[in-house]
């Protein structure tokens, strides 16, 4: 982190800043140097920020009206679309709201992916990053039973069976984790209270993600090492505030397309019927962002294998700093990693076609392969890719690429020509 | 006095005050913990009688027992002698099928998929008996898994005959 000389300017200012050094943190995050050369890819931190705010005011709004109960939840959610003022916008954003932060929470990891962020020194903002994530499912998950539809009651019923797959106390957890037989009324206070609690957690980690960041400072497109300030960087107010808000501005027309023009498109209508423990609707499937996971848990035709394979898909992220043996971060400077990475890219969102479409035939054929080749993609190709790959020499500085035309096409000098200079 | 043994009697007062605040933080926490189990207003629901006077041979009813449906199922002589014929080897899950039906007309097991909790649809599926539309899992006329990722048969709650016309759930 930089260095703290910082002396507020006023009398009061300076009494408050050596009892409680605030107006030294806000100058850091102001001044903090950022390097030049960040992308539009690099505006997805601040926009998943706006994300988790959205989501903390319009549910902590739509708790008011809410009644976490069996037999009322159903009819209090649509007390809140037809009665509550606006309650039809509060909760169409809080609903799409959850869609658009995984879309930029994917764009954000992919990011990461691309440009290598996730490697030394910053493999604790990565692994922080993971843990926001799956406590951005466990909070989506949660929150879509709150309505106590039919797709509500039965992906409950579904997920919480996951956890009967581990032997001998499989069937005691669930049987605790529903607090019954089976999913009902104490399921649903309980998922309740977790969904409202799960956003502050998910708050903390983003203060440990932001902090963890602002030890090492960002990465960049050319994933170099640069020094801190200097010419390679600007300051993150205002330049990087101005260009995150603009980013930001174009995502919000995405958003408000949702919302305003089909706010129900990426949910399902079977959730318009209020759930019932007797009728399994005829196709289950979770929402878009659960997708992949759901077509490789549904790949493997063994229970406790299936569920395995689909927490290990999400826990190998957090063994990725390792699992690539690469020195070189970011993907412009590796030829062959950049086609792996887009190979990664479509196979992702193949498991989502898949995951979507029943697990019979053609469908389940292609999301073994797809499954067999996410695993091979970190567990072989990254730390083989790693040892052999031939990769492209680095530039010296962030300024150089820049003034030398573009990244590819003008290979940097060597350290020795560099040197001689 | 070694320096020794005073060394190790600070360990033991160490050792044993720790443990004896690992006991308190863990039976302070238990209440936390059961409180999520199923609670006394639950478990009190926990048997059902039924009336089963009105359903005829190929027929079925479903009941609510513990939140979870109940198939009844009067199975016709077709259904019996084909889950007779199984042998045990084509089975993932062996069971005979009078070990399932004690009286083989009646059929009664828990309609929820052993995979992941659905409720198996009747009179579809590759083996005349159930099919589970989430994950594609095929029980048989005795409720036995045959094809699909459940790992085992559909289960069989304890039940009796109260009488020839009610059974008696739980």
């Amino acid at each position: 982190m930089s260095e703290h000389n910082y002396q507020p300017k006023s009398k009061f200012g300076k009494w408050f800043n050596d009892r409680l050094p605030l107006l030294t943190l806000a100058n850091h995050l102001t001044d903090y140097p950022t390097p030049k050369n960040l992308n539009y890819w690099w505006t997805f931190g601040g926009i998943l920020t706006f994300c988790l705010i959205t989501q903390i005011i319009t549910g902590l709004v739509l708790a008011m009206h809410y009644i976490a109960h069996a037999d009322l939840a159903f009819s209090s959610v649509e007390h809140i679309m037809r009665d509550v003022n606006y309650g039809w916008l509060i909760r169409y954003i809080h609903a799409n709201g959850a869609s658009m932060f995984f879309l930029a929470v994917y764009i954000h990891i992919f990011r990461s992916l691309f440009y290598g962020s996730y490697k030394a020194p910053r493999e604790i903002i990565w692994i922080l990053g993971i843990m926001i994530y799956l406590l951005m499912m466990a909070a989506a998950f949660m929150g879509y039973v709150l309505p106590w539809g039919q797709m509500s009651f039965w992906g409950a019923t579904v997920i919480t069976n996951l956890f009967s797959a581990i032997p001998l106390v499989g069937e005691s957890i669930t049987t605790w984790l529903w607090g019954g037989y089976s999913v009902d009324n104490p399921t649903l206070t309980r998922f309740f209270t977790l969904h409202y609690l799960i956003p502050f957690l998910i708050l903390g980690l983003v203060v440990l993600h932001i902090w963890a960041l602002h030890v090492p400072g960002n990465n960049n497109p050319i994933g170099i090492d640069i020094k801190k300030p200097s010419k390679d960087t600007v300051s993150f107010h205002p330049y990087i505030v101005v260009k995150d808000l603009f980013a930001l501005l174009l995502f919000l027309i995405l958003f408000a397309f949702f919302v305003f023009y089909s706010p129900n498109v990426l949910g399902h209508a079977d959730n318009y019927i209020e759930a019932n423990p007797l009728v399994t609707p005829a196709h289950i499937v979770p929402e878009w962002y659960l997708l992949p996971f759901y077509a490789i848990l549904r790949s493997i035709p063994d229970k406790l294998m299936g569920v395995i394979a689909m927490l290990s898909a999400i826990l190998i992220l957090a063994a990725l700093p390792w699992l690539d043996t690469s020195k070189i971060r970011s993907a412009v400077f590796r030829p062959l990693y950049k086609q792996f990475y887009w190979i990664l890219v479509l196979d992702v969102l193949i498991l989502g076609y898949v995951g979507a479409m029943p697990a019979e035939g053609l469908y389940l054929l292609i999301a073994r392969i797809g499954t067999a080749y996410y695993f091979a993609h970190f567990l072989i190709i990254l730390p083989i890719l790693g040892k052999v790959e031939k990769t492209l020499p680095l530039p010296m500085s962030i300024s150089e690429p820049i003034l030398g035309g573009s990244l590819n096409a003008e290979p940097a000098r060597s350290k020795e020509d560099f040197q001689k200079l | 006095m070694s320096e020794q043994k005073k060394v190790n009697r600070r360990d033991f007062i160490y050792t044993a005050s720790t443990v004896v605040g690992v006991v308190g933080v863990g039976a302070a926490a238990w209440p936390l913990i059961d409180q999520m189990n199923p609670d006394a207003s639950v478990k009190a629901l926990a048997t059902t009688e039924v009336d089963v006077s009105l359903v005829k041979p190929g027929q079925s009813i479903t009941v609510l027992w513990r939140g979870k449906p109940v198939f009844i199922k009067r199975r016709t002589e077709n259904e019996i002698t084909e889950a007779k014929a199984v042998s045990l080897t084509e089975l993932k899950h062996p069971e005979k099928d009078e070990d399932r039906a004690s009286n083989p007309e009646w059929l009664v097991m828990l309609g929820v998929c052993t995979h992941l909790g659905c409720v198996p649809l009747a009179d579809k599926g590759d083996y005349n008996g159930w099919f589970c539309p989430c994950h594609g899992s095929h029980y048989d006329t005795s409720g036995r898994i045959r094809k699909g990722p459940a790992p085992t048969n559909l289960e069989i709650p304890k039940y009796e005959f109260v009488n020839s016309n009610t059974i008696k759930i739980g």
